[in-house]
């Protein structure tokens, strides 16, 4: 498990340990990614941010389209793993977590410790903002700081 | 409108199993996914962690019985030091789950969680 902000890494352990989930991936709606458990190389984690960050802006969209507020969570069913996406507001502004997990854990299951490390990270988070906020000419030379140092290389 | 009978069903059997002395709520849940299908909780009983959880003891116990060669189980009884969480696995992936405190009166409710599992789709 790597994360790019160590008050991320409690709430996140904790939620791989109770969860039993494969995969984790914490970023934020750009596409930005805070964590990652799982992933093992980054041009996974590239795809997967950027797919993940696309699918909540569209069901956000839907939602809308439908006159509700934002669904709380999409859950994707396999036969061998399942894939849950949830946004979540965070003091750091609005995150969306990506979680793959097989038969040996449950959508339940996967639901409550997720919302149990939302809570966590509401309650953990820095009131401060960092410096530096990235700005949207600097995404590429973002994202590739952030791979390297999720992979640490 | 036979989902509509079922849920009519359902709820029944959970009117029923909440009405035993000690019984503080109970559940219908699915058993692969832990989501709840219908409740009847008191106030203050997380449905949602009960039916995770219920649905994640009663699939490993599945699985372990499974392997040492002996049957499913029929009925789970967890005690704990405040109460009980039982548990009766039904067709269709369902799981009837009751919470009972201390003082509940437990042979009257397990035969209430039996005789409406069986009567459940």
């Amino acid at each position: 498990m790597r994360a790019l902000e160590p008050w991320v890494a409690g709430p996140l352990q904790t939620f791989i340990d109770e969860s039993s989930a494969r995969i984790i991936l914490l970023m934020t709606t750009s596409g930005q990614v805070v964590a990652q458990h799982g992933f093992t190389r980054s041009v996974e984690v590239m795809t997967a941010a950027a797919l993940g960050a696309a699918i909540v802006a569209s069901t956000e969209e839907l939602a809308k389209v439908m006159g509700s507020p934002r669904f709380a969570a999409l859950v994707h069913g396999g036969n061998r793993q399942s894939c849950m996406l949830s946004a979540f507001g965070t003091p750091r502004g609005r995150w969306i977590g990506l979680v793959v997990f097989g038969s040996e854990t449950s959508v339940g299951l996967v639901q409550l410790f997720f919302d149990q490390m939302v809570e966590q990270l509401v309650t953990v988070a820095p009131r401060e903002q960092p410096q530096g906020q990235p700005l949207p000419e600097h995404f590429e030379r973002e994202l590739n700081t952030s791979l390297k140092e999720l992979f640490g290389r | 409108m036979a989902s509509q009978r079922a849920m009519t069903e359902a709820d029944a059997a959970l009117e029923r199993i909440t009405q035993v002395p000690g019984i503080r709520g109970s559940l219908l849940i699915s058993g692969s996914d832990g989501l709840v299908v219908a409740e009847r909780l008191m106030e203050g009983i997380d449905g949602r962690a009960i039916a995770a959880l219920a649905a994640s003891l009663v699939q490993r116990l599945d699985r372990a019985t499974n392997r040492a060669g002996m049957r499913a189980p029929t009925f789970v009884h967890l005690k704990g030091n405040s109460g009980s969480v039982l548990a009766a696995p039904g067709r269709s992936d369902l799981v009837l789950v009751a919470v009972a405190s201390t003082d509940a009166n437990l042979g009257l409710a397990r035969m209430q969680m039996l005789d409406a599992v069986g009567r459940l789709v």
